[in-house]
């Protein structure tokens, strides 16, 4: 614990702390809309594609100049972006072979230029290869005010065109019936896409990136069902991501930033399936369970009403044992749940010793409604 | 003559590079005309950590144990994202973009933390070191052969016989999986195979090319192919072409530029898919504007024609000019109307009028009467 307080007093790792918070939330809320727009994978491929334009920024700037560096990045996610668009209206491939095509090729093109920028030497190379893999000790502070700047404009954007963002998002051919230009707003939410990627990149890496657009997202989904709580909620996974990513990275000696961050992120994610109160899968189960349970307790119900008909006795004992065997199983359980519920009596059918049950007023009154209900 | 083959840097490399093209391109047909492109992206990163996993447990980094592990891995990677999808809690998509990273990432993190100071770090499973194939070697019939051409060529032949043998399933499988199940043809099963031959071939690729590379060699010359024909075979043979003209034309830009060879080979696949964007025959950027414009010249000639028969009698319509101000087209194009139907024999030139021929003036009346 000491060891972390002492950490946090560094100004190094505060300025760390500060970038890696800011990029994972940006990611986080930006991300959001991609999920929700099933473009996934075009995430995917905006990042991988990224490569090139970081070399690039770095051949031109002749330095980790991390303008020029965010800049060609941003250049070639959106040459990539507009290419798979391209390969989609020009040919019958399908969009899933447009995606691959656009990211294995401009992946190859980088990693050659990765190539000529090491023939250039020099001891800025080094922080080229961090882009691989996000290292975010290599975060500094004048890199701050870049990335407050485009997490800045990102928000005024989000918030200046929420509602179309909303329409647009959800159905897309409302927002055309409106009059809203449709295929504005997704260019300019892809472009969005394209800034997410390019500010997480130091954090995360070119080939990482994906999973800090969609994990942040698909965790706060299960959380909510209104699109505000779900932006806000995947900003604050991403940005509590970021932070703990960068933090064990900086205290283990050559860890890269990307993968811890990553794995911090599906872990989220794995908790947020399993443990959200509606949708997570533990509630789900439960639920299911619930319903089979009363299911159960209603036919139970239901048998002793038809024993009690078929005899003409309002009063009729019926067997447990009995209920046993026609219900294929034990009925004790269920029988004193319906018992607490004032729904049955327990009673005594002498000289038989064995429990037998008979129906309350409240329970002739119950099964009357069910067999109403579904007769 | 073989051994001072196989002991040639240069023609391992190349040899290498084409191995990998050729392995890759025969199940990457298929994935691209099944939709399932970016799965390879899935399964190329996840064997990362199937690599990691079983060097740590057994210390090889090649050879049966390290093939049947990695794949493995690939398989779980896509087994997970479909069971994620099943829970409709998130979309196939997403669930794709959420496995791999968790694995490639778990993968990367051993390495970072385990495997440093091996031969094993992250930048030659992301990147290959195709340069390097011919340090590792073993003895074949007296000569010294790369291990990275021994296991390529045992997962061509290996990828080669699947497909000749299943052919037909594979076929099936990918056009019409319906089709193929109410025959009794078990398609889950047939692209599950192929997808566990995908990782394989993923696993002995990764030495020469590394995992992200090996993406190009399985979708980009397939994709390409499918520009240029419609027929399976065609396309298949096809992309084994492109693959087999990257990897050398890539290994020989790579040597000029003095850049990654895997690289540039990897590269190259783009360039081709280019050209054959733009220039393939029926597909292409270019023979499209082509169809466009020579659909249009026929559509103008038939307008032309029944311009002609309509106002035969005022005889003032039949020149050039007269078109232009007429039908309101530019001229160029009021010109290649006129050449259209001269060509297909629907009008001829008197002087500078334009007259019917019989033919056109059968045309015109067709063209009325409908």
């Amino acid at each position: 614990m000491s060891a972390l307080w002492d950490l946090l007093q560094s100004d190094i790792v505060r300025t760390v702390m500060l970038g890696a918070a800011t990029l994972g939330g940006l990611s986080g809320m930006l991300g959001a809309f991609a999920v929700l727009r099933k473009q996934s994978l075009l995430g995917d491929t905006l990042s991988h594609a990224a490569l090139p334009g970081v070399c690039i920024g770095f051949l031109v700037a002749g330095s980790r100049d991390l303008g020029a560096i965010l800049l060609g990045a941003f250049a070639s996610g959106a040459l990539a972006a507009l290419s798979v668009l391209a390969i989609g209206r020009l040919t019958r491939l399908k969009t899933d072979a447009a995606l691959g095509v656009v990211l294995s090729v401009f992946f190859a093109v980088g990693v050659v230029l990765l190539t000529v920028a090491q023939g250039r030497g020099g001891a800025a190379q080094a922080g080229l290869s961090t882009f691989l893999f996000g290292q975010a000790a290599a975060i500094l502070r004048s890199d701050l005010w870049i990335m407050g700047g485009a997490a800045l404009a990102a928000l005024v954007l989000v918030l200046a065109l929420w509602k179309e963002f909303k329409l647009v998002s959800f159905d897309p051919d409302a927002a055309a019936a409106q009059g809203l230009p449709v295929t504005v707003i997704e260019a300019t939410m892809t472009v969005m896409v394209a800034i997410a990627i390019v500010v997480g990149l130091q954090l995360v890496g070119v080939i990482l990136m994906v999973a800090l657009l969609i994990a942040p997202a698909a965790a706060a989904r299960q959380w909510t069902g209104s699109l505000g709580a779900m932006v806000a909620l995947s900003a604050g996974f991403g940005a509590v991501a970021g932070v703990t990513g960068a933090l064990v990275s900086a205290t283990a000696r050559g860890l890269s930033t990307g993968p811890v961050v990553v794995l911090v992120a599906s872990g989220i994610v794995l908790v947020s399936l399993l443990l959200a109160p509606r949708r997570g899968l533990v509630a789900q189960a439960l639920r299911r369970r619930a319903m089979l349970r009363q299911q159960g307790d209603e036919r139970l119900l239901l048998t002793v009403q038809a024993l009690a008909q078929h005899h003409a006795d309002r009063d009729f004992p019926a067997e447990q044992g009995m209920l046993d065997a026609w219900h294929r199983g034990p009925t004790g359980a269920a029988l004193r749940r319906l018992q607490v519920q004032g729904l049955l009596d327990p009673a005594r059918h002498p000289p038989e010793t064995t429990p037998h049950w008979r129906l309350t007023k409240a329970g002739h009154a119950e099964a009357d409604r069910l067999s109403e209900r579904d007769p | 003559m073989m051994v001072a083959l196989f002991e040639n840097i240069t023609a391992m490399i190349v040899l290498t590079g084409v191995l990998v093209a050729l392995a890759a391109a025969l199940p990457g047909t298929f994935l691209v005309l099944r939709g399932s492109a970016m799965l390879t992206d899935a399964i190329s990163h996840a064997i990362v950590l199937g690599i990691v996993l079983v060097f740590l447990a057994t210390g090889a980094l090649s050879g049966p144990v390290q093939l049947a592990g990695a794949a493995l891995a690939g398989l779980a990677t896509v087994a997970l994202s479909e069971l994620l999808a099943r829970t409709r809690l998130v979309a196939m998509d997403a669930a794709i973009g959420l496995v791999f990273p968790a694995l490639f990432a778990l993968g990367v993190l051993l390495i970072n933390l385990f495997a440093r100071d091996v031969h094993l770090d992250e930048h030659t499973v992301l990147l290959g070191e195709i340069g390097f194939v011919w340090l590792d070697t073993r003895p074949v019939a007296g000569a010294e052969v790369p291990l990275a051409v021994l296991s390529l060529a045992a997962v061509l032949t290996l990828n080669a016989g699947f497909v000749a043998l299943f052919w037909k399933e594979l076929k099936l499988a990918v056009f019409d999986p319906a089709l193929a199940a109410a025959l009794g043809f078990a398609p889950a099963l047939v692209i599950g195979a192929l997808l566990t031959l995908t990782s394989v071939t993923a696993v002995a690729a990764f030495d020469a090319v590394g995992a992200i590379l090996f993406i190009a060699f399985v979708i980009v010359p397939p994709a390409t192919a499918a520009l240029l024909t419609r027929r399976l075979g065609r396309m298949l043979a096809l992309a084994m072409a492109v693959g087999v003209g990257s990897a050398l034309s890539g290994y020989a830009l790579a040597l000029r530029w003095d850049v990654s060879i895997g690289g540039m080979m990897a590269a190259m696949t783009g360039a081709f898919f280019l050209a054959a964007l733009v220039f393939a025959p029926e597909q292409g950027m270019l023979a499209q504007a082509l169809g466009r414009r020579s659909a249009r010249a026929d559509r103008d000639a038939a307008a032309l024609v029944v311009h002609l028969a309509q106002n035969a009698k005022a005889g003032a319509a039949d020149t050039l000019d007269a078109l232009v101000s007429n039908l309101r087209w530019p001229e160029p194009r009021a010109r290649a109307a006129v050449l259209r139907a001269l060509d297909r024999g629907l009008v001829q030139r008197a002087d500078a009028h334009l007259r019917l021929t019989d033919k056109g003036a059968a045309t015109a009346r067709q063209l009325a009467q409908r």
